[in-house]
């Protein structure tokens, strides 16, 4: 059997297997469990989304469509961003239509990596990022960003790992797995440092419809002259509760998309259909739903904040995405063996902060897209917990 | 206010501690807002939604148009009310249309809504005529799906 793992990709090999999938056997052969570690709506896509593609269906949209995606749904993406940020972008040479932000972010990096190129990764972060980055033959620079600056990144923060293999920065805010966002001060900066040292950005903005407390998303591609060298990734799945459509998109120059469709071509042919013309709906009819769930995360993030600052575990207030990061290293536990004791325990699932990156040490990611009363619930078997465990 | 309200019109049973938090306000504070809601009698009830036909009760329920002859002075407030003061009566709206007042009446039987109205409700003077309507099956009340089972079909813990 080793002879055949020998065999395999020296940069697979070098990739290590997600750190969740422990907690993932152990939650799902519990019976009470609560899981506060799930990475999606726990709403199901609003029927008007649903009938639309069951109609498609009926009415035979069953083809592949053009590489770049159905026109009309690059026509009504470019509209979006036109209304909403003022971004114009021409939907048949700046639109690529693809299977979620996944493929989009894994596309992106492969089109622009050469062997060897480094990619700015502030952490904690999603898990692919540093994954594909390896996998497109380029070398992951994770730069840790600090729970004192609310896990936003600064330029003075990433100016230490520029090196002239430097090409590209990878942001994802809102941030899974923090809830940090970038105010619009924070990315200006950021902005010039991109400018200064001639950098692409990757900006995955798929939980940018997320954000709470007032505050409105703001797309980096719209500061200003950020738009050429912005990647700009997003989709459907977090804010229209669509993740197993599996469409997202990706904004950019015409050369970028290009290249990126290229490989997708090849590799992808086009994104499903049927989901595609759900998409189309999604964004013709679907932000009054949209406008709704975010509403209901609030209210839920406020629950979640509030009940960890009482039973003492810290947490800033997260301002975007549905998660919630709070230390747990005043339990004395790491965050792996904190995670493993609570499940055991409480059967209450999240999922440890280094999964997203040693940084992410002394951390844990509670998702809140779970019902109220589940959240309440979940919050008394951690202060159980807590008060059982606190050395 | 708007935000209370929502809350408890979709879960009445959320602890005041729990509506703080949400509301970002303290006990004390939800406490006096709900006491003043009620008193100014915007919240009126806290009701649950009962499938009673699974806990084993039979009921029927009855959706009943009336027209009536208005009169003067008072319209059709005051054979509204004469209705509406039944116990029988769970519903009754004031309608545009076709007919004037929309009455829902559950009862035990067919035999005892069907008597009711004739006997009482058609009997009422500026009543002119009544269609009854019986309730086949329930499948959405108050924005609550009756038949929807609950299944979370995500995978336990996802990146």
């Amino acid at each position: 059997m080793s002879k055949w793992a020998e065999r395999l990709s020296p940069a697979v090999r070098s990739i290590a297997p997600s750190g969740i999938r422990k907690f993932f056997d152990i939650a799902s052969k519990m019976q009470d469990v609560i899981s506060l570690g799930v990475g999606e709506p726990d709403f199901v896509t609003p029927w008007t989304i649903r009938e639309s593609c069951v109609y498609g269906l009926e009415q035979g949209r069953t083809s592949y469509t053009a590489n770049r995606g159905l026109p009309e749904l690059r026509r009504e993406i470019a509209l979006h961003f036109l209304r909403r940020y003022n971004l114009d972008y021409d939907y048949n040479t700046e639109v690529l239509v693809t299977v979620g932000v996944s493929e989009a972010l894994d596309l992106a990096l492969r089109a622009i990596l050469a062997p060897g190129d480094e990619v700015l990764i502030p952490e904690p972060s999603y898990v692919s990022y540093a994954a594909c980055t390896t996998l497109a033959g380029g070398v992951p620079i994770n730069v840790a960003a600090r729970i004192e600056n609310e896990f936003r990144i600064t330029p003075e923060e990433l100016e230490p790992h520029l090196s002239d293999r430097t090409k590209a920065i990878l942001i994802g805010y809102p941030n899974n797995p923090t809830g940090a966002i970038m105010e619009r001060a924070d990315l200006l900066k950021l902005a010039d440092f991109a400018q200064k040292h001639d950098l692409i950005v990757i900006s995955d903005e798929i939980y940018g419809d997320l954000t709470y407390g007032g505050r409105d998303h703001e797309c980096f591609a719209a500061l200003p002259s950020m738009q050429e060298r912005t990647i700009l990734l997003n989709g459907f799945s977090k804010a229209y509760a669509m993740t197993g459509w599996r469409i997202g998109y990706a904004l950019g120059n015409p050369d970028i998309i290009a290249a990126m469709t290229k490989i997708h071509q090849y590799t992808m042919l086009c994104a499903p259909i049927t989901a595609q013309v759900a998409a189309v709906e999604a964004l013709r009819h679907g932000e009054k739903y949209m406008k709704k769930m975010v509403g209901e995360y609030d209210r839920r993030r406020r629950l979640i904040y509030d009940g960890l600052k009482k039973i003492g575990l810290e947490a800033f207030e997260p301002k975007g995405a549905f998660y919630i990061f709070p230390d747990i290293s005043s339990t004395g536990y790491g965050s792996t063996e904190f995670a493993e004791k609570l499940i055991q325990a409480e059967h209450v699932a999240l999922v440890p902060g280094n999964a997203f990156g040693a940084s992410g040490e002394g951390y844990v990611r509670c998702s809140y897209a779970t019902s109220i009363p589940k959240i309440s619930e979940a919050l008394n078997r951690i202060e159980n917990f807590v008060k059982k465990h606190r050395r | 206010m708007r935000e209370l309200l929502e809350l408890l019109e979709k879960n009445a049973r959320l602890s005041t501690g729990e509506l703080a938090a949400i509301l970002r306000r303290s006990e004390y504070e939800v406490d006096r807002d709900i006491q003043k809601l009620e008193r100014d009698k915007i919240l009126l009830s806290y009701n649950a939604l009962i499938k009673w036909e699974k806990f084993g009760d039979d009921s029927v329920t009855a959706v009943i148009e009336i027209n009536l002859t208005p009169q003067r002075e008072v319209g059709f407030d005051a054979i509204a009310e004469r209705i509406y003061r039944f116990d029988e009566v769970n519903t009754v709206y004031l309608m545009s249309g076709s007919f004037d007042l929309l009455v829902i009446i559950e009862g035990k039987s067919l035999k005892e809504v069907a008597d009711f109205v004739a006997t009482r409700l058609s009997t009422i003077e500026g009543v002119t005529q009544t269609r009854s309507h019986f309730l086949l099956k329930a499948y959405k009340k108050d924005g609550v799906i009756i038949e929807d089972e609950e299944h979370d079909h995500r995978l336990v813990i996802s990146p």
